[in-house]
């Protein structure tokens, strides 16, 4: 079989279940033309089928964390998105249980297996968030987490004797919850996610969206988008991140049309049309969850599941975690002199 | 004689209600009665002729739909010229209080609805003591009312009294909030409230049950005093006794507004459409907003009224006599210009001077015995 050198990171961002362990380069690549005559098949397209079998063994990890108000329905949707149930429901807590005085953080996490890939979910939540009658500050608990896993990884990538496998437990995804007022975001939502957006990648979605009509729902995303806009908020995936034209028109797509999500999540099932589908009940209809008349659901699945994945985790990795990594070395805390280039090749945020 | 007597005698049958008119048709004592059963009837042509007043605040977070079912209730827009804040202005965004009154005329019945909005509640980073600027308002409104009340000129006093605050709970919670319970708290002695769910298309059947419950659950636990619906007379029939159950079980309503008319069935209803239906907002196996108008408007108003009336501005004025004549005892060289009312229980400051004042006394007492006996023995 004679073939041409392929865009080995095309067909990597084309299939789904093959991430790339190697981090993406900054600089674009472009197709080597020196040797573009080959005799003969070499065989180097294999990488991937070997990529994609290291994978299988090895699993990988992902972590998302969920802020937003009591009641957004937060876990019905972590439970709807990985059709399991990872996420404990506030609404089954006992009676005894009180909105928590603080934000607290409580990670779950799970194992869940599909194809023969294993994947190591960790969900994040945030109780309490938001709550209270002064907020003030609420996003700071947060603001920590976010940093202690940085710092613990990256106590273990200057040790001596690393391990094999660094265990992950940054966050590589923070959706963010918008309450559907109708109006535009609130004070407490600009406040977060401007303080946030600088060490975590945050996917708005607005929550409980069978509130609005379709028209209220589009006046309303246009609203948040401008607000976001005005307010400099660089939500995922951010305009200085993508990497080549075809991204950019990709995200360009998602940034200015799509996002934020309008998302109705559920865990019931109901028959409609002959089907079974995921969905809400009400007097006046079923509410379809994957039904992309009634919610974007199945485009926030897409997105962050089935063709983002792999890029939450790489820009967490290369962009995120450097910042907090230069950072830190500079002011140089008590870790042992490494000799690395501070001044880095990598973009970091402003 | 008979011809004087007659034009009054159909007067007096046209003020008649019916059921007196067929209670003197059956019995045929038209010359024995009195005629007082004509005074119900009489209040009713006056009252229609003054004109009603009813003042009702709307509070809640902003984008619950306040304005949305106010429109609904009363079928008049009262927020044409409004103007939306963005989040940036609403951060260092204080509660308003504003006022809009409207004129609804209804088959001869005259109106004068006041609505009191209060933008800004509950939407800042930090809402503590976010329900103060409403409370002082309710508080000023008492007070100009008892200043008018106590003047001397008495015959055209203006009620700006709220007579009832439709509290609008957010359906995304799983009950109460703290800022909910913090309003409701600060404002249950002074004012009706009633609360609702607003929004609630969101929520199906079960989850409104549900939250109904939590609500009614913590308004207890936290003992809060929310507008309790009268009984109903014993004599009352059997269909109006079940409404009223009905009614009472029902509460917090759980409401839908909708500006909007939308085709259903081939029927022009007011409603929502949605991509997967139509909720029509009379429908009372969508929402309770049927319920809440006629409470609010049709069965309740008066009801309203009085308690504010007879409760609630009574607790006030009490509250503030108590005030002004604790004030006085303490510097009583001060004329008041209302009479001062004996204090139930005196409290501790006058114990103490009436203590001394006793003992004073009983010493000057002891005196004049010594100097009595002195005076004796001389």
């Amino acid at each position: 079989m004679s073939k041409g050198l392929p865009e080995t990171r095309t067909d990597a961002a084309m299939s789904e279940l093959v991430p790339e362990p190697r981090p993406k380069p900054v600089v674009p690549m472009k197709p080597v033309s020196i040797n573009a005559n080959l005799l003969g098949y070499i065989g180097i397209d294999t990488i991937i089928e070997q990529m994609r079998k290291k994978t299988m063994k090895t699993g990988f990890d992902f972590n998302i964390m969920v802020v937003g108000q009591s009641g957004l329905g937060k876990s019905t949707l972590v439970n709807t998105l990985f059709k399991s149930q990872v996420s404990r429901k506030s609404s089954s807590w006992n009676r005894e249980e009180k909105i928590p005085k603080t934000v607290e953080i409580k990670a779950v996490g799970h194992v869940i297996e599909e194809g023969g890939v294993k994947m190591k979910l960790t969900v994040i939540d945030t109780p309490g968030f938001g709550d209270q009658i002064n907020n003030e500050n609420c996003w700071e608990p947060i603001e920590k987490y976010i940093n202690e896993q940085y710092e613990k990884f990256l106590k273990e990538e200057v040790n001596i004797a690393r391990k094999k496998r660094i265990p992950d437990t940054r966050v590589h995804c923070c959706l963010y919850f918008i309450s559907p007022t109708g109006h535009s975001l609130r004070p407490l939502d600009l406040e977060f996610m401007k303080h946030l957006s600088k060490v975590v990648n945050i996917i708005p979605v607005i929550a409980k969206a069978d509130t609005m009509t379709l028209e209220e729902k589009s006046e309303f995303k246009q609203r948040v988008r401008k607000e976001l806009e005005v307010h400099g908020i660089e939500f995922y995936p951010q305009k200085e991140f993508d990497e080549d034209l075809e991204d950019k028109t990709e995200n360009d797509k998602i940034r200015q049309e799509s996002m934020p999500f309008a998302v109705v999540g559920s865990d019931k099932e109901y028959q409609v049309n002959g089907k079974r589908v995921l969905g809400r009940k009400t007097p006046w209809g079923i509410i379809e969850v994957e039904n992309l008349h009634h919610c974007e659901f199945a485009l926030l699945r897409d997105f962050v599941i089935r063709t983002h994945l792999q890029d939450l985790k790489e820009v967490t990795h290369n962009i995120h975690y450097e910042t907090y990594r230069a950072k830190r070395l500079n002011d140089n805390g008590g870790l042992p002199p490494v000799s690395v280039d501070t001044e880095g090749s990598h973009d970091s945020n402003p | 004689m008979d011809s004087l007597a007659a034009p009054q005698d159909r007067l007096v049958e046209q003020l008649l209600s019916p059921r007196t008119q067929a209670q003197r048709r059956l019995k045929d004592i038209d010359k024995q009665y009195v005629g007082f059963a004509t005074l119900p009837n009489q209040v009713h042509r006056k009252s229609v002729k003054k004109g009603f007043d009813f003042t009702l605040m709307v509070a809640g977070e902003s984008g619950l739909g306040k304005s949305t079912l106010v429109h609904s209730l009363f079928l008049t827009d009262l927020y044409k010229d409004r103007k939306l804040l963005n989040a940036e202005e609403r951060i260092s965004q204080t509660v308003e209080i504003l006022k809009h009154t409207v004129d609804i005329e209804e088959k001869g019945v005259k109106l004068k609805l006041t609505i009191v909005d209060t933008p800004g509640f509950g939407d800042a980073v930090n809402n503590s003591e976010c329900w103060k600027p409403i409370t002082d308002y309710v508080d000023q409104q008492f007070e100009q009312y008892f200043r008018d009340e106590s003047g001397l000129n008495r015959k055209n006093i203006q009620d700006n009294r709220v007579h009832c605050c439709l509290y609008f709970i957010s359906p995304f919670g799983h009950g109460l909030r703290p800022v909910d319970v913090g309003f409701m708290k600060a404002v249950h002695e002074k004012v009706n409230i009633v609360p609702l769910i607003a929004k609630a298309d969101c929520l199906v059947p079960c989850e409104v049950r549900k939250l109904k419950e939590r609500i009614r659950e913590e308004i207890d636990k936290f003992g809060i005093h929310v507008y309790q619906f009268p009984e109903c007379d014993s004599d009352e029939d059997e269909d109006f006794k079940q409404q009223d159950r009905e009614l009472k079980e029902s509460a917090p309503f759980a409401v839908i507004g909708s500006n909007t008319v939308v085709e259903a069935k081939g029927q022009r209803v007011r409603g929502r459409l949605y991509p997967w239906g139509i909720v029509e907002v009379e429908n009372q196996a969508h929402c309770d907003f049927v319920k809440l108008r006629n409470m609010l408007i049709r069965t309740h108003m008066h009801d309203l009224k009085d308690v504010t009336c007879d409760v609630h501005y009574e607790n006030y004025r009490a509250h503030c006599i108590q005030q002004m004549t604790s004030k006085l005892t303490q510097d009583s060289r001060m004329e008041s210009p209302i009479p001062i009312l004996p204090l139930p229980t005196p409290d501790a400051e006058t114990e103490k001077l009436i203590r001394m004042k006793d003992e004073e006394l009983r010493r000057m007492q002891e005196m004049l015995q010594k100097m009595k006996q002195q005076i004796q023995d001389q």
